[in-house]
Order: structure tokens, then sequence, then C-alpha cells
């Protein structure tokens, strides 16, 4: 699904991120761990073509990110508030997504119903636009979003921080619910080790912009991270 | 504490990322302002002389005559074009600094603007004049405190009602209401405040007036603002009630519908490009200046050609100069998202050809003028839809200052709904069809001219989609670089 090779961005001769290679199969629940400027959002930004990379390629399902735009249809992804239009209603939002990935209204709020609870009456039908719902509650119209049109790839940046215990319980079902369906391929970032074994099936930590570790998880692999982080 | 304030504000200016732009626009800005004021010093120096002798008066007495539309003119001005200034007040907040010196820092800032000072080139040649005329030196001391007093009444006049975007409307009001009243004679308003401006000579005490307008408005804006300084009242804005829209009429657009629709929610919704619509509206009559032979000066044929390019496309102008800044705030979400940048830039540009036409129609009623007024006007709607529009999508690639859609919010937010580097970056485009028109109208006749604007326009038509094709790979080129530019904030 995605396929990485010698990938490396430099800013002013600073490397901030360089791998060699890396893949991703189809299906795989793909967690991603690290500390503070790490390289983790460096990385889903290269993914997205957000920034460029300064050598290197980025691959998903054989296309290169920075030469076509034919990724875009099979994938999704929400890294900040900037995915977010701040003038739309949460269903406006919804539906607009909805919109550029071919779904009709009827699709869209049979998915979005279906997240209700995670939604914990605070969003759909609120009269708010989005730059007035709190970070949280914005955190979680991104996410749901990134789910609307069957998206092959699902890229979430730091989904958990922000969110309050309730609904990172939820969201942790919600994951791997996704990760059960083979089609998926999801990739989530954080800082908390708990949450990404619990919710990942394979594990890489980033330290300085380089892959440090690569497991699939088992038993031991927190107690694994948490000793490897504990400096 | 102030120094602190002002080392910020420097290293906000120096920091910026369109720090590159915003220098070099600052130096075109500052040749404009020395040639203007250039023009202003000459102006008021030998205006002392060209009234005695062409009017054989005392020139103080004409002068303060007419000041109250000098003023009215300068308020209409600041209104629209002076931008407040911005401080980062939130993170200010929690520190040890008084509120009243963070306040009294903004408002003291607002004062040393550009419209400010420009008066500097008005009022002091000419008060320099009076001394040397022998006019008594008190008095035109005291008149040129009073002057400079009244410049700052209307600073804060403006500070204060900047939360209101159409202020100026009301300012340019009462001044067509004062200048019709005089001109067809009913009231003449300047029989009142003549006298008074030249009272501030006369007597000692009048200058009292201004001094206490100052004093009073400086005292209520800082009461204004300074109540207005908690996160939940002045620096939050408005929570509005938001409704659901659809707009399923925009549904025939096929692929671009999305986008149309999603443009109208935000041209709609946010104050900052609601303006753009009033802008339209009101450039849709900026022609009758023009064609009725109001003013002497603007009867020349390039001026019309000039206004009829503008009647037209005040949309296009004021909208498309910030295209794709207007989707600044969420532009990661533009460039990951399943769009292709064919369907986005031809989302816009049929927004704009459809807000021409619009224009156009709506002016028909400028038939009344002669038929060819409103072929002048239909050749410049031409070509806007046909040039202007591409160049401005062209433009717009390089612009890259994100837009606060939410500004104008707030007291001291971040006003530039409608600034002079926007006219600035117009200009080129204006000028093409008059210089058409010209070389037709010159070499051939008038018709030669309006056909030659028209081809222009329908040549561009015609190379659209090749346009495009530039426009996209430049956009694409551009693409990381405005992703950076965007994220950083004000």
């Amino acid at each position: 699904m995605i396929e990485i090779n010698s990938l490396r961005k430099t800013y002013n001769g600073v490397t901030v991120l360089n791998i060699n290679h890396l893949e991703i199969k189809q299906g795989e629940s793909f967690g991603l761990v690290g500390n503070n400027g790490a390289g983790k959002t460096t990385l889903f930004s290269l993914l997205l073509d957000l920034i460029e990379p300064s050598n290197g390629s980025v691959k998903l399902k054989g296309v290169q990110v920075n030469i076509s735009e034919d990724w875009k249809p099979f994938t999704a992804a929400f890294l900040d508030e900037t995915f977010l239009i701040g003038y739309l209603t949460a269903e406006e939002y919804f539906y607009f997504i909805g919109e550029l990935r071919g779904q009709n209204k009827a699709t869209v709020d049979a998915l979005v119903s279906r997240y209700s609870d995670f939604f914990n009456d605070e969003i759909l039908g609120k009269k708010k636009y989005l730059r007035d719902l709190s970070k949280g509650n914005q955190k979680k119209v991104g996410i749901i979003a990134t789910l609307i049109g069957n998206p092959e790839l699902i890229i979430l940046d730091e989904p958990f921080a922000n969110l309050d215990p309730t609904t990172q319980f939820r969201l942790k079902k919600i994951i791997r619910e996704l990760a059960d369906d083979k089609n998926v391929t999801i990739l989530v970032s954080s800082h908390d080790l708990a949450h990404t074994t619990e919710v990942s099936d394979r594990i890489v930590a980033m330290h300085k912009g380089e892959v440090v570790k690569d497991i699939y998880t088992s038993a031991e692999t927190l107690k694994e991270l948490e000793e490897f982080f504990a400096v | 504490m102030f120094l602190q304030f002002i080392r910020l504000e420097w290293k906000a200016f120096v920091r910026s990322q369109a720090f590159g732009t915003n220098l070099g626009i600052k130096i075109f800005l500052g040749l404009v302002a020395v040639i203007y004021s250039l023009m202003f010093l000459a102006g008021s120096a030998t205006g002392y002389y060209i009234i005695q002798k062409e009017l054989h008066q005392d020139p103080l007495v004409v002068v303060s005559k007419y000041l109250i539309y000098y003023f009215l003119v300068d308020l209409v001005i600041k209104s629209l074009l002076q931008k407040l200034p911005v401080i980062n007040i939130r993170p200010l907040l929690t520190l040890p600094i008084k509120r009243s010196t963070i306040v009294n820092f903004a408002l003291g800032k607002s004062l040393i603007s550009f419209f400010n000072i420009i008066h500097v080139f008005s009022i002091v040649p000419f008060s320099v004049v009076l001394l040397k005329e022998g006019y008594d030196p008190a008095g035109v001391l005291l008149w040129w405190a009073g002057m400079w007093l009244l410049v700052y009444v209307n600073n804060m006049l403006n500070v204060l009602m900047s939360d209101n975007d159409f202020v100026f409307v009301i300012f340019l009001g009462i001044l067509g209401l004062f200048g019709g009243l005089q001109y067809y004679s009913y009231f003449d308003v300047t029989l009142v405040t003549g006298v008074f401006f030249h009272g501030i000579y006369t007597t000692y005490y009048l200058v009292l007036v201004p001094v206490v307008l100052f004093a009073a408005l400086w005292w209520f804006a800082h009461k204004f603002f300074s109540k207005k300084m908690y996160l939940d009242t002045g620096l939050k804005g408005k929570h509005q009630q938001a409704q659901t829209q659809d707009f399923a009429w925009l549904n025939r657009f096929g692929t671009m519908s999305p986008f149309l629709k999603n443009d109208l929610k935000l041209i709609l919704r946010n104050k900052r490009s609601k303006t753009t619509v009033v802008m339209s509206v009101i450039f849709i009559f900026y022609g009758m200046l023009f064609y009725t032979g109001m003013l002497e000066v603007y009867e020349g044929a390039g001026w019309q050609v000039f206004a009829s390019i503008f009647v037209s496309g005040g949309f296009l102008f004021t909208f498309g100069q910030f295209v794709p800044s207007w989707d600044s705030a969420y532009y990661p979400l533009m460039m990951s998202q399943n769009i292709t940048y064919r369907d986005y830039l031809a989302s816009k540009w049929w927004l704009m050809v459809i807000a021409t036409a619009v224009s156009a129609v709506i002016c028909s009623f400028y038939l009344y003028f002669g038929w060819h007024v409103y072929l002048m006007i239909l050749s410049g709607a031409v070509f806007n839809i046909g040039v202007n529009s591409l160049l401005v999508l062209f433009g717009g690639a390089f612009v890259k200052t994100p837009i606060d859609l939410t500004s104008g919010k707030q007291a001291f937010g971040n006003k530039q709904a409608f600034n002079i580097k926007t006219m600035l970056l117009s200009l080129p485009k204006m000028l093409g069809p008059i210089a058409l028109y010209l070389l037709g109208a010159t070499f051939i006749n008038e018709t030669a001219g309006y056909l030659f604007v028209t081809a222009a326009g329908l040549l561009g038509l015609a190379f659209r989609n090749v346009a495009f094709r530039a426009i996209e790979r430049i956009y694409k080129a551009e693409k990381y670089s405005t992703i950076a530019a965007y994220k950083q904030k004000g």
C-alpha cells in the first residue's frame, strides 16, 4: 500500500527525516510513536504531498504522490484543524467531503449516524459552525469525516490528543473495527504508547527522523516500547 | 514597556513569511506616498497664492470654508483603507502589564499611520506660508494644532467604528448629502463650519473644541477597548446561529458544484468576504462618475474604458484577487482531498464569470446614457471574462497572504477587507484594455476600439484551456510554499 524509498527531508541543512525503506501492506494497522520532533507529522505530510521531499519518493499503491494526483481518491487524512472548514456546520462539512468522494447525502447520513454516540450529542444538529466548536469536538468531526467514502488509506495524526477519556475509548473501538477490515490501511500517530499498542498491529518508533524500532504488536510490545522511551 | 511592544511589532514584521513581498510592496507604497506627499506639498504651498490671485479673498478664510469637505473625505478614505494596528493581545493578557498600557499602545500606534502623517504635507506648508505672509503667529500655531487634532479625531472615529464594515457608506452619505445640499443651494454647511475653522485662528479659545473632542474620544476608546479585553467579550467574537444550507440548484455544475456551494457559503458567512459583494455593488455604480459627465476630468475616452472594466469587474477584482487565499485556513484539506487543481480553479473561474455576467446585466441601466456607454461596458465585461479572470487567477498563485476569514469580528482584528494592495495589483488589468481601445480609436474609430477590447476578451476565452493548464502548473509548482505560508497566521 505504502512504499517509501530513501526518503529524506532537510530544512537548511538539518535533516528532520531520513527513512531508507519502509513498506506498509494493505490492511495493516500501523502505529507511529515518537517524541516531539521525531518526524511523525513530517512523515504524514510527506505521505500526503503537503511538503516537498528533499530526496526519495513516497508511493501510495504504486502512485508517486508528488508526481500524480491519483492517490487522492483512495486516501483520507486528518492531521490538524487546517483540515476543517470553519464556516460550515458539521453536517455541511460531511456532505462536502461526501460530494468530493462521490457519496450522496443518504450514504453520508447513514455513515454519520453510525457514529452518533461518538459525537455524544454535542455536534449534530447543534446549529454551530465548526469554528465555534471546542478543540475536542472539532477533532471528532475531522476524524469521522475521514471515514466517508470508504477510503482504503486513512491517516490520523495524534487522534487521541485533546479527547476526553470516554471518547478515547470509543475512538479506540472505531480504529480497531477499521483495522479488522482487511481493505483498510490505517496509520495513527501518538505520544501515548498504550493507546497505540492497543489499536495497531505494527508499531514503528521514530527518533530524530529515523526509524529506530519496527515491531509487530504482541503482549510484550508495550513493555518493550516503554523501556525504549524511558531514558 | 512601550519599548518592549515596539520591539515585538518589529519582530512580527521582520519575521513574517510574507516579509519579502511585504517589503517590496512597502517600498512601492513608500514611493507612491512620496509622490503624493510632494504633490500635497506643492499644492498646499502654492495654493495660498493661487487662491489669493484668482479669488482675491483671504486664503485662510477660503480654506477654512472648505475644510469640512477635506475632513469628510479624509474620514471616508480612512474608513476604507486604513488598517487598524494589530497587536497580538491574547498572550499579553496574563503577563504583568497593565491593560490600560496595552490599550494605550494600540491606540497610540494608530496615530502614526500613513493616513495621518500625509496631512503633515498639507497642513504644515500652508501654515508656514501663513506665517511668512504675516498672519498672527499665535493664531496660526493654534490653527495648525487644531487641524492636527482634527486629523486625530478622524483617526479615533475610524478606530471606534471599525467594528462595522459599512461605516464608510455612512461617511460617504454625509459627504454626498452636504455636497448635494450645497450644490443645489438648499443649505450651505460651510457657512457654519467655515466660521468655526477660521475661528480657531481668530479666537484663541475655539481650539479647545478639537482638544476636548480628541481627549474625549481617546478616553472613550480607551474605556471601550479596555472593557472588551476579555477572552469572552471583545477578543472572542460573536457566535452566530448556524444554519445548514443546501443550495441544491448549484448541482447542475457537476464536479464543480461542491466548490461553488462552498464558495457561496464562504462569501455569505464570513465578514471579510461579504465586503467583496458590497464592493462589487459599489463598483457597478462607480460608472456614474464617468458617464454622467459629472466630473469633467473623467470625460476622456480612456477614463471611460477604465470605468467600464471596473463596473462589471468589481467582484472579479475584489474576490478574485485573493484566490486561493480565501481557502488558506483549510488549504491542506483542499490539497489532500479528492480534488484536482483543474476543478478547483475552474470553479473559482466560473464564480467570477457568473458574477461578471450578472453585473453586466444589472449595468443595463447605463443604456440611459446612450448605446455607446453600454457597448463599452459590455466589451469591458467580455474582456474581464476572457482575460482578467485568467490574470487574476494567475496572480493569485503568488499572493500568499493567509486570510483570516473571521477577522473584522474583533475590535483589534486584522482589518484588510479592502486594502491598498488589492488596488495596486489591479492596475495592470485596467491599462491593457485602455491601451487596446486607444489603439483602435486613434487609428480607426471608436467602434474599432470596442472591437479590439472585445476581441482580446474572446481570444482569452478561446485559449482558456491552454491558459488553465499553464496556471495549473504554476499552482502546482507553488503548492508547497503556499501551504507553508498559509500555516503562519497574521
